[in-house]
């Protein structure tokens, strides 16, 4: 399941849908601290978050996340919503909490 | 080997929404270098880690990489309070970090950890009251 699949699921709201969207997105990774998610988030995840601001951004930028899922209906202010314009970096909204929105991540890419 | 390619940055002390930078355009300098990207992500996450706990524990610096076709070196130099005990410092989930640092996701004490799994060399000089300064090293090939 690519980036661009995850955007036909109805409970994701796209906030930026980057040029790399057709990126695999090969397993879920849950986390809120930043540098456990640094060292332990696999190349290509989708990233399932509640922290949401820059430092998220830069943290799936440089550990090579496929995209980000903001949880529990928390949004990127202004100047993050900048930022993953200008790093390409994908993230979606949703009003799920984390468990059920990383479920159906996982449901998606084992092709349930 | 004569072709290195240094690379220099300045990192200001307390801004959390510029912290990050120099890691990102080393990120993308190695990728235009066409260096492996596993080896970008290695010098990514461990450089991330150096140039946040600069901004987190001292008051800014200096970061310094040298790219050469056998590995990439990055020396951060800071003028903080220096690390008073090295060891407690690298031990996973210690970190002092102050509750409003917390609240933006740090703090889980695995920073230094990060930067020496994901590197070949690590070493740390510091001195109370002077500062700090990280050497890490990644090997290319
Ligand atoms: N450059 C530095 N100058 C002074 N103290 C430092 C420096 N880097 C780290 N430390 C000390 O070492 C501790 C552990 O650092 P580490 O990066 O592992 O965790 P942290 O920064 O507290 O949290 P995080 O998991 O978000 O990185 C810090 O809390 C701090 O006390
Ligand atoms: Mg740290």
């Amino acid at each position: 399941m690519t980036v661009q699949d995850l955007t036909a699921q109805k409970e994701f709201v796209p906030v930026h849908v980057g040029k790399t969207a057709d990126r695999e997105i090969t397993k879920t990774f849950c986390c809120d601290l930043l540098s456990i998610a640094m060292g332990k988030a696999p190349e290509g995840c989708a990233w399932i978050t509640v922290m949401a601001n820059m430092n998220t951004l830069a943290v799936a930028s440089l550990a090579d996340a496929a995209c980000i899922v903001l949880a529990e209906d928390v949004h990127l202010d202004e100047t993050a919503l900048q930022k993953a314009a200008e790093q390409d970096i994908s993230v979606f909204e949703t009003k799920l909490p984390i468990f059920e929105a990383a479920l159906l991540v996982y449901r998606k890419i084992n092709g349930e | 080997m004569a072709d290195i390619i240094t690379l220099r940055y300045t990192v200001s002390p307390d801004d959390f929404t510029r912290a990050g930078e120099a890691s990102s355009d080393v990120k993308n300098k190695l990728k235009q270098l066409g260096i492996a990207p596993p080896v970008i992500r290695k010098v990514s996450i461990a450089l991330y880690e150096g140039e946040i706990n600069m901004v987190i524990h001292a008051k800014g610096g200096e970061i310094t990489v040298e790219v050469s076709p056998e590995s990439i070196r990055m020396v951060l130099a800071d003028v903080g309070p220096g690390i008073p005990d090295i060891s407690l410092a690298m031990k996973e989930g210690y970190s002092t970090a102050p509750d409003e640092i917390r609240s933006l996701g740090f703090g889980a004490g695995m920073g230094l950890s990060n930067m020496k799994k994901y590197t070949d060399y690590m070493d740390i000089q510091t001195e109370l009251g002077i500062g700090t300064t990280i050497t890490m090293i990644v090997n290319v090939t």
